[in-house]
């Protein structure tokens, strides 16, 4: 983040406003992710009117950045005129799609719309692998081909990787090719739980042998020795450290209209149908509650020496049964970086040894 | 030419108020500016259709106390300096239509 970047974060926080929002315009989509967290039945999304009217509360709330995501954002048949209506309030908006709807039309209509930026979901650099996980023939094709639009519109694409194990060896070439089509790329190391709260999708984890890897490829982490150093350990003032921004400066909105801190974070804080989004933001009792947690409330992680270092996210936290709480695969992250069990590993050790053993990885040759 | 310097600001831009800051990004390049309250003033007024000097008449000296020929100086050079980001636009001649609707105040 850019130190003025980081200057307008605090000035938000100090104003209670929320510089950053995602809608996910629908929750439907045309490829069906292995590790999907959503349910894409429409259950009653929000109409081309109520949208309009939502972006109008998030630009006077004082949201900057716009985030517009799905399930498939193209699926929506208004597409376009919400994003021609963001822009017109003036958000800056970063777009996240499969991208297999996208062909020159639609990229020149993106890029006429000043888009910020566009994270395409690719999974492999081999379609047998990136197709199954999407479970639709093609795909990858698809969606490389909407990525040469794009470009040659000159916008800024994003190619968005998640590690699992079906495509555990595969992120170097998908980052090579990002590269060769000049777009940036990102990797999530986490398989986040269904919305519903269902874990069953965890067991795609690619597992330690993956994260220590990951986490030792300097092109993804910078410096390797400081990022996989021993956590320092914690002063007064970290524990008096915000866990992270959602709820805070950001927060999320789905197709119905729930509000929640964050897309991971599924906390419900009040819905937009029947309360106007700055009246949530400001008195939901849910959000005042995420506001009120320090490092220093969080149960197990306060004592933790990893507290300095850790990645934790309380959405994920949350989805284990406490806000406040670890998460454990958090603790197996940092485990992976440092070599050091979390405070939570080790007290999950000593009640039953199988609950942390680490899931081994399948090498991807196996899997491939 | 009318000899007048008219300012609008560009289509391509993302911008907010934060508190009396207005926060813009760059379109071009997503970098990120803030103007203080003065230049967010300017930027709020830059909608194409009035003249510079107007707006500094209007907005900044009768708000400021600031010399007339010290604020003008002051707000060409900055118009110039945004242009040059690609965030605002210049020219002789008044634009057509505001480049983006009116900015959204907390």
């Amino acid at each position: 983040m850019s130190s003025l970047m980081a200057e307008m974060s605090a000035k938000a926080l100090e104003l209670g406003v929320p510089l950053s929002a995602q809608i996910d315009l629908t929750y439907r989509c045309n490829e069906r992710c292995v590790h999907c967290y959503l349910d894409h039945d429409d259950h009653g999304e929000m109409t081309t009117g109520e949208i309009k009217k939502l972006l109008d509360e998030l630009a006077s709330a004082g949201v900057l950045f716009l985030t517009l995501s799905g399930g498939e954002i193209l699926l929506r048949k208004d597409f376009f005129e919400i994003l021609e209506y963001a822009r017109g309030l003036s958000f800056c908006v970063k777009l996240k799609t499969n991208a297999i709807l996208i062909r020159e039309a639609e990229a020149e209509r993106i890029r006429t719309l000043n888009v910020d930026s566009i994270q395409v979901s690719i999974y492999s650099h081999r379609p047998e692998i990136h197709d199954a996980i999407t479970k639709v023939p093609g795909s990858l094709k698809r969606s490389l081909a909407a990525i040469r639009f794009l470009k040659a519109q000159e916008l800024k694409v994003i190619v968005a990787d998640v590690l699992m194990r079906q495509n555990a060896a595969d992120y170097p070439r998908v980052r090579a090719l990002a590269s060769e089509l000049g777009a940036e790329f990102t990797l999530d190391p986490t398989i986040t739980p269904k919305m519903d709260g269902d874990r069953s999708i965890l067991g795609l984890n690619a597992g330690e042998t993956a994260l220590h890897q990951v986490f030792r490829d300097q092109d993804l982490v910078g410096n390797v020795e400081e990022f996989c150093a021993p956590p320092s350990k914690a002063g007064a003032d970290d524990f008096e450290v915000l866990p992270c921004s959602a709820g805070h400066t950001a927060c999320y909105i789905s197709p119905y209209g729930d509000v929640y801190p964050c897309v991971q974070f599924p906390l419900p804080s009040g819905n937009v149908r029947r309360t106007p989004f700055l009246e949530i933001w400001r008195h939901s009792k849910a959000l005042q509650e995420v506001r009120s947690i320090r490092v220093g409330d969080l149960t197990s992680c306060s004592h933790c020496d990893h507290l300095t270092s850790c990645t934790r996210c309380p959405g994920l936290a949350y989805m284990e049964g406490n806000m406040r709480g670890p998460s454990v695969q958090d603790c197996e992250k940092s485990f992976a970086r440092t070599g050091i069990p979390s405070k939570n590993l080790l007290s999950k050790r000593q009640l039953n040894p199988e609950l942390v053993q680490i899931q081994g990885f399948r090498t991807s040759a196996a899997v491939a | 030419m009318s000899g007048k310097l008219y300012v609008s600001r560009s289509r391509s831009v993302a911008a907010r108020k934060l508190g009396d800051e207005m926060l813009i990004m760059s379109g071009r390049d997503s970098t990120l500016f803030t103007l203080d309250e003065v230049a967010t003033i300017l930027w709020e007024a830059a909608d194409g259709g009035n003249p510079l000097d107007q707006i500094v008449d209007e907005k900044i000296c009768r708000e400021f106390d600031v010399e007339r020929g010290e604020a003008m100086q002051d707000a060409e050079a900055l118009v110039r300096g945004l242009a040059d980001h690609g965030i605002l636009q210049i020219s002789n001649e008044p634009f057509g239509a505001p480049d983006v609707p009116g900015l959204v105040e907390r």
